[in-house]
């Protein structure tokens, strides 16, 4: 093998434009499944708290969904989806973050006490106030620690999308392997970990916006 | 149905080197040897740091890494450093991507127990050790079992994925399939996988069944 320096900043220099495009579609592809996984969750959720009986049957459907490798779900999804579409790789995605984000928002309205539940309907909290108004903020961090998993491994998880001919910055992995060329590997793997440290980040802030109370008491 | 009905039916598919028995073996064999070396590794780390309480920022930047790291970008990497020669560099990235969720399970499972339970342990006598084994693992058991499903889960995964770097096992089929526009092929490799995913997950059912004390609460595990 030639002698070769690991990162050779030139190449990414040259191919700036395609990275760039390669980057976007990793974006998309894995905020999609988190935006939609989070709007779905939430009634979801919300039901599960309602009627107790439905939230086990629903934990081991998405329990068996989550157990599913990637890949072969991208591959089984592919006659419905299209061969290399975004929606092949965000629809196994958004499932993945349900299985995540089901609990987390069963957990968080499970984390409200039960004496604020209750000062809230003495206020006269109507049902549906006392929910927007007290539950879901109370529930805000546990939700939002949901959120920061399933955000982070729906980032990672893209990648793997570029076996099925669709993955974002997933198509530098094979790139790299094909010729044997370290440069776009490196690439492709320092901004995936970059961009599941960006959204992990935000989301922190967003609790700290969300949340000022767990500030102001000194924990976060 | 017709694409599973042509691998399936195909008689070749289930002899030879590149039949299903071997390329099954394949993967439980290596998915096997990845998990214990993973569990040899987090097991008593976990324990460790649970028990003792040191150390416990190791446990987090472990699970974040392990989560935002690329599997396919970290398995190509550490092939191409390493050389193809054997299949040993491979079980770099699966052992260390399997490492991560028992470690996390076996850390919280072991510092949630009741402290409580922790103190009357010791109000009875009991000596660190004993503590750890006959109070803290039984207790903290249905954790650590998760853990183990989550990595192996990972783990079956994983190896599909390696597939693309010359592994054996059922990625083969995936992976060759894809390459050579043979879609039946690569179906039929993506429901096997889907099928011993399956059969993982029944598994560890079965041993939490079989392992975890009824008196034992269950608790949430940690992804």
């Amino acid at each position: 093998m030639r002698e070769e320096p690991l990162v050779r900043w030139d190449w990414i220099g040259r191919n700036w434009p395609s990275i760039q495009s390669l980057l976007e579609d990793h974006v998309v592809m894995s905020l999609v499944p988190i935006v939609v996984g989070l709007l779905v969750a939430l009634p979801l959720g919300l039901a599960c708290v309602r009627w107790r009986g439905i939230y086990q049957p629903t934990m081991s459907l998405m329990n068996v969904t989550y157990s599913l490798p990637s890949l072969a779900v991208f591959v089984m999804l592919i006659p419905v989806t299209g061969l290399a579409t975004r929606a092949t790789v965000i629809v196994p995605l958004v499932f993945y973050s349900l299985a995540v984000l089901i609990p987390a928002v069963v957990d968080g309205l499970g984390s409200v006490p039960d004496h604020v539940r209750q000062s809230a309907v003495a206020m006269g909290f109507t049902p549906l106030r006392r929910l927007l108004l007290v539950e879901l903020p109370i529930a805000v961090p546990v939700v939002l620690a949901g959120l920061r998993v399933a955000a982070v491994s729906s980032i990672s998880l893209v990648s793997v999308g570029a076996l099925v001919g669709r993955g974002g910055l997933g198509y530098l992995f094979i790139d790299g392997w094909q010729r044997q060329f370290y440069t776009p590997i490196i690439v492709g793997v320092v901004l995936v970990v970059l961009l599941a440290a960006i959204a992990d980040a935000l989301l922190v802030l967003a609790q700290r916006l969300l949340t000022p109370w767990s500030r102001a008491r000194g924990t976060a | 149905m017709n694409w599973l009905v042509d691998f399936f039916g195909d008689p070749a598919n289930w002899s030879g080197p590149d039949g299903i028995p071997v390329r099954l073996t394949e993967h439980l064999q290596f998915s096997t040897v990845a998990l214990l070396l993973a569990m040899l590794v987090a097991l008593p780390l976990g324990l460790w740091i649970g028990h003792t309480g040191r150390g416990a920022l190791l446990v987090v930047l472990s699970a974040n890494a392990a989560r935002a790291l690329p599997t396919l970008g970290l398995l190509v990497l550490v092939v191409l450093l390493a050389g193809l020669s054997t299949d040993l560099p491979v079980l770099i990235p699966l052992v260390a991507l399997a490492v991560p969720p028992i470690l996390v399970n076996t850390y919280e499972g072991v510092r949630g127990v009741d402290p409580d339970l922790r103190d009357a342990a010791y109000g009875m006598g009991l000596r660190g050790g004993q503590v750890l084994g006959r109070v803290l693992v039984p207790v903290a058991l249905p954790l650590i079992l998760l853990g183990l499903r989550l990595a192996a889960i990972q783990v079956v995964a994983t190896a599909t994925v390696a597939a693309f770097v010359g592994l054996g096992g059922l990625g083969r089929y995936v992976v060759d399939g894809f390459a050579t526009n043979d879609y039946p092929r690569t179906l039929g490799g993506a429901v096997l996988v889907a099928l011993l995913a399956l059969l993982v997950q029944l598994v560890f059912v079965l041993i939490q069944r079989l392992l975890v004390s009824p008196g034992v609460r269950r608790r949430n595990a940690v992804r």
